[in-house]
Protein backbone atom coordinates (compact mmCIF):
# COMPACT_ATOMS: atom_id res chain seq x y z
CA UNK A 1 0.00 0.00 0.00
CA UNK A 2 0.56 3.68 -0.55
CA UNK A 3 -0.12 6.61 0.70
CA UNK A 4 -0.16 10.28 0.03
CA UNK A 5 2.50 12.81 1.73
CA UNK A 6 2.77 16.22 0.38
CA UNK A 7 6.25 17.60 1.16
CA UNK A 8 6.00 22.31 1.16
CA UNK A 9 9.89 23.28 0.35
CA UNK A 10 10.45 26.24 2.62
CA UNK A 11 9.85 28.14 -1.07
CA UNK A 12 6.01 27.16 -0.67
CA UNK A 13 6.22 24.52 -3.47
CA UNK A 14 4.81 21.90 -2.44
CA UNK A 15 5.00 18.34 -3.75
CA UNK A 16 2.41 15.27 -2.98
CA UNK A 17 3.68 12.44 -3.70
CA UNK A 18 3.17 8.21 -2.90
CA UNK A 19 5.36 6.62 0.02
CA UNK A 20 4.78 2.72 0.76
CA UNK A 21 3.84 1.73 3.79
CA UNK A 22 6.77 1.55 6.50
CA UNK A 23 9.36 3.14 4.76
CA UNK A 24 9.99 6.07 6.77
CA UNK A 25 9.10 10.06 5.63
CA UNK A 26 12.41 10.95 4.89
CA UNK A 27 13.07 8.03 2.52
CA UNK A 28 9.76 9.01 0.78
CA UNK A 29 11.03 12.78 0.11
CA UNK A 30 14.88 11.61 -0.92
CA UNK A 31 13.13 8.50 -3.35
CA UNK A 32 11.16 11.35 -4.71
CA UNK A 33 13.68 14.12 -5.47
CA UNK A 34 11.68 16.31 -2.87
CA UNK A 35 15.07 19.20 -2.74
CA UNK A 36 15.49 20.01 1.12
CA UNK A 37 16.01 17.06 3.27
CA UNK A 38 19.72 16.23 3.48
CA UNK A 39 19.32 12.70 5.29
CA UNK A 40 23.63 12.40 5.48
CA UNK A 41 23.44 9.10 7.24
CA UNK A 42 20.54 7.36 5.67
CA UNK A 43 17.98 7.02 8.31
CA UNK A 44 19.73 6.14 11.48
CA UNK A 45 18.62 8.94 13.43
CA UNK A 46 22.89 10.16 13.25
CA UNK A 47 23.14 13.57 11.92
CA UNK A 48 19.66 15.44 12.65
CA UNK A 49 19.68 16.57 8.80
CA UNK A 50 15.95 15.40 7.69
CA UNK A 51 14.22 17.96 10.57
CA UNK A 52 10.68 18.37 9.10
CA UNK A 53 7.76 20.36 10.70
CA UNK A 54 4.66 18.80 10.58
CA UNK A 55 1.20 20.52 10.27
CA UNK A 56 -0.89 20.73 13.39
CA UNK A 57 -3.59 18.82 12.40
CA UNK A 58 -1.52 16.06 11.68
CA UNK A 59 1.50 16.29 14.90
CA UNK A 60 -1.21 13.82 17.44
CA UNK A 61 -1.26 11.41 14.50
CA UNK A 62 2.58 10.76 15.15
CA UNK A 63 3.87 8.72 17.76
CA UNK A 64 5.69 10.31 20.44
CA UNK A 65 9.29 10.86 19.68
CA UNK A 66 11.71 9.04 21.53
CA UNK A 67 14.52 9.81 23.75
CA UNK A 68 17.02 9.99 20.66
CA UNK A 69 14.95 11.79 18.53
CA UNK A 70 14.38 14.39 21.19
CA UNK A 71 18.02 14.88 21.80
CA UNK A 72 19.60 14.69 18.21
CA UNK A 73 16.25 17.69 17.42
CA UNK A 74 17.88 19.69 20.15
CA UNK A 75 20.59 20.43 18.45
CA UNK A 76 19.12 20.83 14.78
CA UNK A 77 18.93 24.30 13.25
CA UNK A 78 15.65 26.13 13.33
CA UNK A 79 14.23 23.96 15.52
CA UNK A 80 10.26 24.53 16.55
CA UNK A 81 7.10 22.63 18.83
CA UNK A 82 6.51 20.90 14.91
CA UNK A 83 9.56 19.56 13.99
CA UNK A 84 10.44 15.51 14.39
CA UNK A 85 12.76 14.05 12.39
CA UNK A 86 11.10 12.65 9.26
CA UNK A 87 13.86 9.29 9.32
CA UNK A 88 11.96 8.32 12.53
CA UNK A 89 8.52 8.72 10.72
CA UNK A 90 7.02 5.80 9.49
CA UNK A 91 4.42 5.66 6.70
CA UNK A 92 0.93 3.62 7.33
CA UNK A 93 -2.89 4.79 6.80
CA UNK A 94 -3.50 7.09 9.94
CA UNK A 95 -0.87 9.03 8.13
CA UNK A 96 -2.15 9.42 4.72
CA UNK A 97 -2.61 12.72 3.47
CA UNK A 98 0.14 14.42 5.91
CA UNK A 99 1.48 17.59 5.34
CA UNK A 100 5.29 18.46 6.35
CA UNK A 101 7.00 21.78 5.43
CA UNK A 102 10.93 21.61 5.40
CA UNK A 103 12.88 24.07 6.90
CA UNK A 104 15.60 26.14 5.32
CA UNK A 105 18.70 24.68 5.91
CA UNK A 106 19.27 21.38 7.28
CA UNK A 107 22.81 21.88 8.50
CA UNK A 108 23.71 24.42 11.52
CA UNK B 1 30.59 23.04 -25.68
CA UNK B 2 30.39 23.11 -21.49
CA UNK B 3 32.82 20.92 -19.49
CA UNK B 4 31.62 17.49 -18.91
CA UNK B 5 32.55 15.54 -15.88
CA UNK B 6 33.49 11.85 -15.61
CA UNK B 7 32.90 10.18 -12.03
CA UNK B 8 34.85 6.94 -11.51
CA UNK B 9 32.79 5.19 -8.62
CA UNK B 10 29.32 5.01 -7.95
CA UNK B 11 29.08 5.01 -3.95
CA UNK B 12 28.38 7.55 -1.26
CA UNK B 13 31.33 10.04 -2.41
CA UNK B 14 30.27 9.81 -6.09
CA UNK B 15 26.35 10.27 -5.62
CA UNK B 16 27.02 13.26 -3.17
CA UNK B 17 29.48 14.65 -5.82
CA UNK B 18 27.00 14.59 -8.97
CA UNK B 19 24.09 15.98 -6.17
CA UNK B 20 26.67 18.77 -5.14
CA UNK B 21 27.85 19.34 -8.38
CA UNK B 22 24.48 20.65 -10.00
CA UNK B 23 23.20 22.62 -6.75
CA UNK B 24 26.26 24.68 -7.20
CA UNK B 25 24.99 25.31 -11.10
CA UNK B 26 27.37 23.19 -13.06
CA UNK B 27 25.50 22.38 -16.13
CA UNK B 28 27.55 19.75 -18.18
CA UNK B 29 27.36 16.24 -18.59
CA UNK B 30 28.26 14.01 -16.01
CA UNK B 31 29.13 10.71 -16.58
CA UNK B 32 29.78 7.91 -13.14
CA UNK B 33 30.57 4.04 -13.55
CA UNK B 34 30.36 1.46 -11.02
CA UNK B 35 32.03 -2.06 -11.07
CA UNK B 36 28.74 -3.17 -9.36
CA UNK B 37 25.54 -4.16 -10.52
CA UNK B 38 23.58 -1.53 -8.38
CA UNK B 39 23.61 2.25 -8.65
CA UNK B 40 24.60 4.41 -5.39
CA UNK B 41 23.29 2.49 -2.04
CA UNK B 42 23.92 3.49 1.43
CA UNK B 43 26.05 0.76 3.04
CA UNK B 44 25.72 1.31 6.73
CA UNK B 45 22.90 -0.67 6.61
CA UNK B 46 23.73 -4.08 5.10
CA UNK B 47 25.45 -5.42 8.41
CA UNK B 48 22.50 -4.20 10.67
CA UNK B 49 19.39 -3.70 9.68
CA UNK B 50 19.55 -5.32 5.97
CA UNK B 51 21.49 -8.92 7.13
CA UNK B 52 18.23 -8.86 9.87
CA UNK B 53 16.47 -8.77 6.82
CA UNK B 54 13.97 -5.78 8.24
CA UNK B 55 15.28 -3.58 5.56
CA UNK B 56 14.16 -4.37 1.89
CA UNK B 57 16.77 -3.76 -0.61
CA UNK B 58 14.79 -0.85 -2.36
CA UNK B 59 15.35 0.96 0.56
CA UNK B 60 19.16 1.28 0.29
CA UNK B 61 19.32 3.34 -2.94
CA UNK B 62 20.29 6.36 -2.15
CA UNK B 63 18.33 8.19 -5.25
CA UNK B 64 15.03 7.64 -7.15
CA UNK B 65 15.56 5.04 -10.59
CA UNK B 66 14.53 8.52 -12.03
CA UNK B 67 16.73 10.58 -10.49
CA UNK B 68 19.86 9.94 -12.85
CA UNK B 69 17.98 11.18 -15.83
CA UNK B 70 16.66 14.42 -14.27
CA UNK B 71 20.22 15.28 -13.04
CA UNK B 72 21.44 14.37 -16.45
CA UNK B 73 23.77 12.10 -15.06
CA UNK B 74 24.62 8.74 -17.51
CA UNK B 75 25.22 5.62 -14.91
CA UNK B 76 27.12 3.29 -16.38
CA UNK B 77 26.99 -0.33 -13.92
CA UNK B 78 28.82 -3.39 -13.87
CA UNK B 79 31.81 -1.42 -15.27
CA UNK B 80 35.21 -0.76 -14.31
CA UNK B 81 38.15 1.85 -15.03
CA UNK B 82 40.92 0.23 -16.75
CA UNK B 83 43.20 3.22 -17.02
CA UNK B 84 43.51 7.19 -17.18
CA UNK B 85 45.35 8.55 -20.07
CA UNK B 86 45.85 11.75 -18.40
CA UNK B 87 47.94 13.73 -21.61
CA UNK B 88 44.51 12.66 -23.50
CA UNK B 89 42.27 12.78 -20.76
CA UNK B 90 40.51 9.55 -21.35
CA UNK B 91 39.65 7.05 -18.93
CA UNK B 92 39.51 3.84 -20.37
CA UNK B 93 37.02 0.89 -19.08
CA UNK B 94 37.46 -2.58 -18.92
CA UNK B 95 34.75 -3.32 -21.75
CA UNK B 96 36.88 -1.26 -24.30
CA UNK B 97 34.98 2.03 -24.00
CA UNK B 98 36.91 5.63 -23.87
CA UNK B 99 35.23 8.19 -22.02
CA UNK B 100 36.89 11.55 -22.65
CA UNK B 101 37.12 13.93 -19.62
CA UNK B 102 37.38 17.69 -18.91
CA UNK B 103 37.67 17.17 -15.62
CA UNK B 104 37.47 13.80 -13.47
CA UNK B 105 36.70 12.65 -9.69
CA UNK B 106 38.26 9.43 -8.42
CA UNK B 107 35.66 7.95 -5.75
CA UNK B 108 36.78 4.46 -5.92
CA UNK B 109 36.03 3.72 -2.29
CA UNK B 110 37.76 1.08 -0.43
CA UNK B 111 37.80 -2.66 -0.64
CA UNK B 112 37.89 -5.60 1.97
CA UNK B 113 40.93 -6.58 3.44
CA UNK B 114 41.79 -10.51 2.58
CA UNK B 115 42.18 -12.58 5.23
CA UNK B 116 45.74 -14.57 3.96
CA UNK B 117 46.01 -18.18 5.51
CA UNK B 118 45.60 -21.86 4.60
CA UNK B 119 41.72 -22.46 3.80
CA UNK B 120 41.49 -18.61 3.26
CA UNK B 121 39.56 -19.12 -0.41
CA UNK B 122 37.27 -21.69 1.06
CA UNK B 123 33.81 -21.76 0.34
CA UNK B 124 32.02 -20.08 3.04
CA UNK B 125 34.37 -17.87 4.15
CA UNK B 126 32.31 -14.94 3.57
CA UNK B 127 33.00 -10.90 3.54
CA UNK B 128 31.20 -8.08 4.14
CA UNK B 129 31.33 -4.89 1.81
CA UNK B 130 28.72 -4.90 -0.64
CA UNK B 131 24.52 -5.90 -1.16
CA UNK B 132 26.20 -9.09 -3.21
CA UNK B 133 28.33 -10.20 0.02
CA UNK B 134 24.68 -9.78 2.34
CA UNK B 135 22.85 -11.53 0.25
CA UNK B 136 25.25 -14.30 -0.54
CA UNK B 137 25.33 -14.51 3.37
CA UNK B 138 22.42 -13.88 4.43
CA UNK B 139 21.15 -17.39 2.36
CA UNK B 140 22.66 -19.24 5.37
CA UNK B 141 22.74 -16.80 8.22
CA UNK B 142 20.51 -18.81 9.67
CA UNK B 143 19.19 -19.86 13.48
CA UNK B 144 21.42 -22.74 14.94
CA UNK B 145 24.07 -22.26 12.66
CA UNK B 146 27.46 -21.96 13.98
CA UNK B 147 29.21 -18.69 12.49
CA UNK B 148 32.67 -17.84 13.32
CA UNK B 149 33.53 -13.77 13.08
CA UNK B 150 37.11 -12.71 12.35
CA UNK B 151 37.71 -9.34 13.31
CA UNK B 152 36.10 -7.29 16.25
CA UNK B 153 35.27 -4.35 14.76
CA UNK B 154 32.37 -2.34 13.54
CA UNK B 155 31.48 -4.63 10.74
CA UNK B 156 31.99 -7.97 13.01
CA UNK B 157 30.65 -6.58 16.29
CA UNK B 158 27.56 -5.52 14.21
CA UNK B 159 27.42 -8.96 12.46
CA UNK B 160 27.50 -10.31 15.66
CA UNK B 161 24.57 -8.69 17.12
CA UNK B 162 22.30 -9.21 14.20
CA UNK B 163 23.48 -12.82 14.18
CA UNK B 164 23.05 -13.27 18.24
CA UNK B 165 19.47 -11.30 17.97
CA UNK B 166 18.61 -14.16 14.99
CA UNK B 167 19.81 -17.30 16.81
CA UNK B 168 23.30 -17.91 15.49
CA UNK B 169 25.90 -19.40 17.66
CA UNK B 170 28.39 -16.59 17.56
CA UNK B 171 32.01 -16.53 18.09
CA UNK B 172 34.38 -13.45 17.57
CA UNK B 173 38.02 -13.88 17.15
CA UNK B 174 40.18 -10.74 17.43
CA UNK B 175 43.86 -10.68 17.72
CA UNK B 176 44.39 -7.41 19.59
CA UNK B 177 43.23 -7.35 23.44
CA UNK B 178 40.11 -5.44 23.29
CA UNK B 179 37.21 -4.94 21.09
CA UNK B 180 37.17 -2.20 18.34
CA UNK B 181 41.06 -1.27 19.57
CA UNK B 182 41.81 0.52 16.65
CA UNK B 183 37.98 2.78 16.99
CA UNK B 184 37.51 3.39 20.72
CA UNK B 185 38.92 3.59 24.15
CA UNK B 186 39.16 0.92 26.47
CA UNK B 187 35.55 1.73 28.38
CA UNK B 188 33.55 1.35 25.47
CA UNK B 189 35.89 -2.04 24.48
CA UNK B 190 35.11 -3.39 27.58
CA UNK B 191 31.46 -2.17 27.87
CA UNK B 192 30.71 -3.74 24.76
CA UNK B 193 32.75 -7.10 25.55
CA UNK B 194 29.97 -7.06 28.26
CA UNK B 195 27.23 -6.58 25.72
CA UNK B 196 28.16 -8.88 23.59
CA UNK B 197 28.70 -11.87 26.24
CA UNK B 198 25.44 -11.45 27.77
CA UNK B 199 23.63 -12.16 24.12
CA UNK B 200 25.59 -15.11 23.75
CA UNK B 201 28.34 -14.05 21.58
CA UNK B 202 31.45 -15.81 22.79
CA UNK B 203 34.41 -13.49 22.72
CA UNK B 204 38.22 -15.02 21.56
CA UNK B 205 40.16 -12.18 22.19
CA UNK B 206 44.14 -11.92 21.45
CA UNK B 207 43.28 -14.80 19.69
CA UNK B 208 44.67 -14.21 15.68
CA UNK B 209 42.79 -17.11 13.25
CA UNK B 210 45.71 -18.82 11.53
CA UNK B 211 43.39 -21.08 9.47
CA UNK B 212 40.28 -22.72 8.17
CA UNK B 213 39.82 -26.23 7.30
CA UNK B 214 37.12 -28.65 5.58
CA UNK B 215 36.45 -30.94 3.40
CA UNK B 216 35.17 -28.66 0.42
CA UNK B 217 33.85 -25.98 2.35
CA UNK B 218 34.65 -24.26 5.78
CA UNK B 219 33.84 -26.48 8.94
CA UNK B 220 36.60 -25.39 11.02
CA UNK B 221 38.67 -22.05 12.39
CA UNK B 222 42.04 -23.23 13.70
CA UNK B 223 42.77 -20.00 15.91
CA UNK B 224 45.22 -19.86 18.92
CA UNK B 225 46.59 -23.51 18.21
CA UNK B 226 43.03 -24.31 18.91
CA UNK B 227 40.23 -25.56 16.61
CA UNK B 228 36.56 -24.42 16.50
CA UNK B 229 33.42 -26.30 14.44
CA UNK B 230 31.99 -23.42 12.18
CA UNK B 231 29.65 -23.26 9.67
CA UNK B 232 30.50 -19.98 8.15
CA UNK B 233 32.87 -17.39 8.30
CA UNK B 234 32.43 -13.66 8.57
CA UNK B 235 36.06 -11.95 7.86
CA UNK B 236 35.81 -7.79 8.94
CA UNK B 237 39.39 -7.06 9.35
CA UNK B 238 39.25 -3.38 8.11
CA UNK B 239 39.55 -2.46 4.44
CA UNK B 240 42.09 -1.19 1.69
CA UNK B 241 41.96 1.83 -0.42
CA UNK B 242 41.02 1.08 -4.27
CA UNK B 243 44.08 3.25 -5.26
CA UNK B 244 45.40 1.36 -8.09
CA UNK B 245 44.11 3.35 -11.01
CA UNK B 246 45.72 6.47 -9.67
CA UNK B 247 49.27 4.51 -8.79
CA UNK B 248 48.79 3.16 -12.56
CA UNK B 249 48.32 6.98 -13.50
CA UNK B 250 50.92 7.98 -11.82
CA UNK B 251 49.17 10.36 -9.32
CA UNK B 252 50.51 10.93 -5.69
CA UNK B 253 49.72 7.87 -3.62
CA UNK B 254 49.98 6.41 -0.19
CA UNK B 255 47.65 3.98 1.18
CA UNK B 256 45.38 6.18 -0.76
CA UNK B 257 45.39 8.84 -3.42
CA UNK B 258 46.72 12.10 -1.94
CA UNK B 259 45.00 14.70 -2.03
CA UNK B 260 44.86 18.84 -0.68
CA UNK B 261 41.93 20.24 1.40
CA UNK B 262 39.95 21.00 -1.43
CA UNK B 263 40.19 17.24 -2.58
CA UNK B 264 42.37 17.73 -5.33
CA UNK B 265 44.94 15.54 -6.72
CA UNK B 266 48.25 16.66 -8.43
CA UNK B 267 46.93 17.07 -11.67
CA UNK B 268 45.30 20.09 -12.12
CA UNK B 269 42.14 17.96 -13.88
CA UNK B 270 41.75 15.79 -11.13
CA UNK B 271 40.21 15.03 -7.70
CA UNK B 272 39.64 12.27 -5.56
CA UNK B 273 37.07 12.40 -2.56
CA UNK B 274 36.08 9.37 0.09
CA UNK B 275 37.11 6.22 1.46
CA UNK B 276 40.23 5.87 -0.98
CA UNK B 277 41.65 9.25 -0.46
CA UNK B 278 44.17 10.31 2.01
CA UNK B 279 44.13 14.09 3.03
CA UNK B 280 45.33 16.42 5.76
CA UNK B 281 42.89 16.16 8.33
CA UNK B 282 41.65 19.46 10.28
CA UNK B 283 44.29 18.77 13.02
CA UNK B 284 47.18 18.64 10.50
CA UNK B 285 47.94 15.45 10.09
CA UNK B 286 47.42 13.30 6.90
CA UNK B 287 44.97 10.72 7.51
CA UNK B 288 42.54 7.98 5.71
CA UNK B 289 39.04 8.23 6.95
CA UNK B 290 36.39 5.03 6.20
CA UNK B 291 33.54 6.85 6.90
CA UNK B 292 29.48 8.32 5.79
CA UNK B 293 31.05 11.50 6.96
CA UNK B 294 34.15 11.60 5.16
CA UNK B 295 32.27 10.52 1.72
CA UNK B 296 30.00 13.27 2.23
CA UNK B 297 32.01 15.91 3.11
CA UNK B 298 34.87 15.22 0.78
CA UNK B 299 32.56 14.77 -1.94
CA UNK B 300 30.93 18.31 -1.18
CA UNK B 301 34.34 20.15 -1.27
CA UNK B 302 35.26 18.19 -4.48
CA UNK B 303 32.14 19.44 -5.95
CA UNK B 304 32.79 22.89 -4.87
CA UNK B 305 36.72 22.91 -6.40
CA UNK B 306 35.34 21.60 -9.68
CA UNK B 307 33.50 24.43 -10.15
CA UNK B 308 35.95 26.63 -8.78
CA UNK B 309 34.74 27.68 -5.33
CA UNK B 310 36.72 26.24 -3.06
CA UNK B 311 36.41 25.93 0.58
CA UNK B 312 38.75 24.31 3.27
CA UNK B 313 37.57 20.79 4.16
CA UNK B 314 37.98 20.88 8.26
CA UNK B 315 34.81 19.08 8.76
CA UNK B 316 34.88 17.24 12.23
CA UNK B 317 34.69 13.26 11.64
CA UNK B 318 31.60 11.62 12.83
CA UNK B 319 30.65 7.67 12.82
CA UNK B 320 28.30 5.60 14.22
CA UNK B 321 27.59 1.83 15.06
CA UNK B 322 24.60 -0.08 15.69
CA UNK B 323 24.87 -2.66 18.01
CA UNK B 324 21.45 -4.41 19.81
CA UNK B 325 19.52 -1.49 21.22
CA UNK B 326 22.75 0.83 21.31
CA UNK B 327 23.55 3.45 19.68
CA UNK B 328 27.55 4.46 19.82
CA UNK B 329 28.23 7.89 18.21
CA UNK B 330 31.34 9.59 17.84
CA UNK B 331 32.68 12.93 16.89
CA UNK B 332 36.65 13.74 16.34
CA UNK B 333 39.39 11.71 16.01
CA UNK B 334 41.15 10.71 19.82
CA UNK B 335 44.50 9.78 20.28
CA UNK B 336 46.24 6.87 22.67
CA UNK B 337 47.78 10.23 24.92
CA UNK B 338 44.35 12.38 25.60
CA UNK B 339 42.53 12.47 28.72
CA UNK B 340 39.50 10.50 29.11
CA UNK B 341 36.70 11.91 31.28
CA UNK B 342 34.08 9.31 31.60
CA UNK B 343 30.19 11.25 31.90
CA UNK B 344 27.26 9.03 33.13
CA UNK B 345 27.09 4.81 33.78
CA UNK B 346 28.27 2.62 31.49
CA UNK B 347 26.15 0.07 33.79
CA UNK B 348 23.25 2.65 32.57
CA UNK B 349 23.68 1.79 29.16
CA UNK B 350 24.10 5.55 28.29
CA UNK B 351 27.11 7.70 29.05
CA UNK B 352 29.66 9.41 27.13
CA UNK B 353 33.56 9.20 27.01
CA UNK B 354 35.44 13.03 26.14
CA UNK B 355 38.69 13.03 25.21
CA UNK B 356 40.60 15.70 25.93
CA UNK B 357 43.83 17.40 24.06
CA UNK B 358 45.67 20.09 25.80
CA UNK B 359 42.16 20.88 27.82
CA UNK B 360 40.26 20.97 24.58
CA UNK B 361 37.51 18.21 23.61
CA UNK B 362 39.34 16.38 20.76
CA UNK B 363 36.64 13.52 20.82
CA UNK B 364 33.54 12.45 22.27
CA UNK B 365 32.32 8.72 22.03
CA UNK B 366 28.65 8.59 23.28
CA UNK B 367 26.19 5.59 23.82
CA UNK B 368 23.14 6.14 23.70
CA UNK B 369 23.79 9.39 24.54
CA UNK B 370 22.67 11.80 21.79
CA UNK B 371 23.36 15.60 23.59
CA UNK B 372 26.72 14.00 24.44
CA UNK B 373 27.10 13.32 20.87
CA UNK B 374 25.57 16.47 19.53
CA UNK B 375 27.62 19.06 21.60
CA UNK B 376 30.23 17.19 21.64
CA UNK B 377 30.60 17.20 17.77
CA UNK B 378 30.18 21.49 18.21
CA UNK B 379 32.42 21.35 20.75
CA UNK B 380 35.34 19.64 19.19
CA UNK B 381 34.89 21.58 15.96
CA UNK B 382 35.24 24.84 18.38
CA UNK B 383 38.19 23.00 20.07
CA UNK B 384 36.11 24.48 23.17
CA UNK B 385 38.26 24.09 26.93
CA UNK B 386 35.86 22.31 29.37
CA UNK B 387 37.17 20.85 32.54
CA UNK B 388 37.14 17.35 33.21
CA UNK B 389 34.90 17.92 36.48
CA UNK B 390 32.80 19.84 34.50
CA UNK B 391 32.36 17.32 31.37
CA UNK B 392 32.02 14.56 34.27
CA UNK B 393 29.37 16.30 36.39
CA UNK B 394 25.77 14.72 34.63
CA UNK B 395 24.10 17.78 36.95
CA UNK B 396 25.34 20.19 34.35
CA UNK B 397 23.58 19.81 31.27
CA UNK B 398 25.30 19.42 27.66
CA UNK B 399 23.68 22.38 26.96
CA UNK B 400 25.23 24.48 29.23
CA UNK B 401 28.44 23.45 28.33
CA UNK B 402 27.58 24.63 24.15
Amino acid sequence: MKYKVTYIENSGKAHTVEVADGWSLMEGAVKHLIPGIDADCGGACACATCQVYVAPEWQDKLPPKSDMEEAMLDFAPDVKPASRLSCQLRMGPELDGIVLHLPKTQHA
Amino acid sequence: MPENIVIIGAGQAGIQAVESLRKEGFMGPITMVGDEAYPPYQRPPLSKAYLLGAFERARLFLKADNYYAEAGCELILNTSAKAIHRADRIVELNDGRKLPYDKLLLATGARVRKLRCPGADLPGVHYLKTIADVDGLQAVFQAGKRIAIVGGGYIGLEVAAVGAKRGLDVTVFEAMDRLMARAVSPVLSDFYAKEHERAGVKLMLKTGVEAFEGNGKVERVIAGGKSYDADIVLVGIGVVPCDELAVAAGLACSDGIVVDQNARTGDPHIWSAGDCTRHVGREGHEIRLECVQNAIDQAKHAALSMVDKHKTYSEVPWFWSDQYDLKLQIAGLARPTDTLVLRGDPASRKFAVFHLRDGAVAAVEAVNAAPEYMIGKKLVGEGKKIAAETLADTSISMKQMA
